[in-house]
């Protein structure tokens, strides 16, 4: 039962590395606006470290956004997802698929960059392991989430814009966690509070959202 | 091949306010194909999808056997193939790789050397490690039905098929639908063209 997936995620690997720009624009796109908010706001360090969290995890998400058009529409466009509705598998976990491989290859850049940018905004070494933690835990959510978005605007015109819209006002919650999850460290006290929080949300989020994108994909495409 | 009817029974359909068509009713035996012509508007592909199980009739229900076609155990895709007007090509991936995922995703795993037969059959031999954006649409077209054909299923719904192919490729074509009845497949069919095709063919004239 696993084989038909396993060939999905190795197609969407596949497709991603023949067109790295895809990928590497979700990167740059976190990287620089990131790096516009110390020219913005002034270099002093003890201010930029208090707002890194909040920094960090907007642009995260905003990145994330920007990938999501393009998770079914490429599909949408050729009729590759009318053929995975004829797959004889579950859509939901299809759809899973999808949004595993989609993770991969913008979420997870994600995460790994996210050092980086932080000894930017002058965070000490404990509170980075914690944002990407943080990350971990929290990009998968952004996915899954998004899906639901990307799925319910697929051959919209301007769903890009739509998608926002639709999922931005959800991403609050991940949002409100995992930068609340760095607070704690900087402030002092712990982040498992926030952390487990994150990682419900993340176990519900897997096992709701890809049947309620499977089901807008189906309404889509009817 | 297939053991099983399928049937259309009592259904209608709708674009937008207007109404396609209503009370369509047929039965599909194995070894049947099933020409759908009408004008162009008439609703030929909103039927077929509705026969793959992809869109809801306003009215009525497809049956496979017995089980409506949306809730076939194992699913859909295992009874029936379907081939629309997209292609469903990955641009980006050769010929041969878009048919052995096809193959892989529908659990099918068809060898590389029977993929490369087919290929070949249909005129795209050296063309097999191209990637489809370089392809003509013809030749495109040729590669969607050559994944069509590797699949192993009883009933094989074509919108078109025909559409952009040459008169060599219409034959080899035709060739595997007169096998595919013999081996007591069903086959549904779109076309404007006259095909005559040796077997138990009936027609469906919509509008």
């Amino acid at each position: 039962m696993f084989r038909p997936l396993l060939a999905l995620l190795r197609r969407d690997l596949t497709l991603a590395l023949r067109r790295p720009q895809d990928a590497l624009t979700v990167v740059g796109f976190f990287v620089v606006v990131v790096a516009l908010f110390p020219l913005g706001i002034g270099p002093d360090p003890e201010f930029l470290r208090s707002l890194a969290p909040g920094v960090l995890w907007v642009a995260a998400l905003l990145a994330v956004m920007l990938s999501l058009e393009r998770l079914f529409s490429d599909d949408y466009r050729d009729g590759t997802l009318e053929q995975l509705l004829l797959v004889p598998e579950p859509m939901g976990l299809l759809v899973l698929t999808k949004i595993f491989a989609h993770w991969l290859i913008t979420g997870l850049p994600l995460v790994l960059i996210s050092p980086l940018l932080a000894i930017q905004l002058n965070l000490r070494p404990d509170e980075i392991a914690i944002l990407m933690l943080a990350l971990l835990i929290g990009t998968p959510i952004l996915s899954l989430i998004g899906a639901i978005g990307a799925a319910l605007t697929l051959g919209l015109r301007g769903g890009g814009v739509l998608i926002a819209l639709l999922i931005l006002p959800l991403y609050a919650p991940p949002l409100i966690l995992g930068a609340g999850a760095v607070d704690a460290v900087m402030h002092g006290s712990s982040a498992q509070a926030h952390l487990s929080l994150l990682g419900a949300m993340m176990v519900f989020a897997l096992f709701a959202t890809p049947w309620a994108t499977a089901a807008a994909v189906r309404i889509m495409l009817d | 091949m297939a053991d099983r009817d399928f049937r259309a029974v009592d259904l209608a359909a709708e674009r937008g306010e207007r109404l396609l068509f209503e009370k369509l009713e047929f039965r599909l035996s194995p070894g049947q194909l099933l020409q759908v012509s009408g004008r162009n508007g008439c609703g030929k592909t909103s039927l077929l999808r509705i026969l793959a199980g992809l869109s809801r009739p306003t009215a009525g229900e497809v049956y496979w056997g017995d089980e409506p076609i949306r809730s076939v155990d194992g699913g859909t895709g295992t009874c029936l193939g379907y081939l629309g007007h997209q292609n469903a090509l990955k641009e980006d991936m050769t010929a041969e790789e878009n048919i052995l995922i096809a193959g892989g995703l529908g659990g099918d795993r068809p060898e590389r050397e029977t993929v490369l037969a087919m290929l070949g059959s249909l005129g795209l031999a050296g063309y097999e490690d191209l990637p489809v954006r370089f392809l003509s649409q013809g030749q495109k077209r040729r590669v969607a039905l050559a994944r069509l054909l590797l699949q192993p299923r009883a009933l094989l719904i074509l919108d078109e098929p025909y559409a952009a192919l040459d008169v060599q490729v219409i034959e080899v074509l035709r060739g595997a639908i007169e096998a595919h009845l013999a081996r007591k497949g069903m086959i549904i069919i779109t076309t404007h063209q006259a095909v005559d095709i040796d077997g138990d063919c009936r027609n469906l004239h919509l509008g």
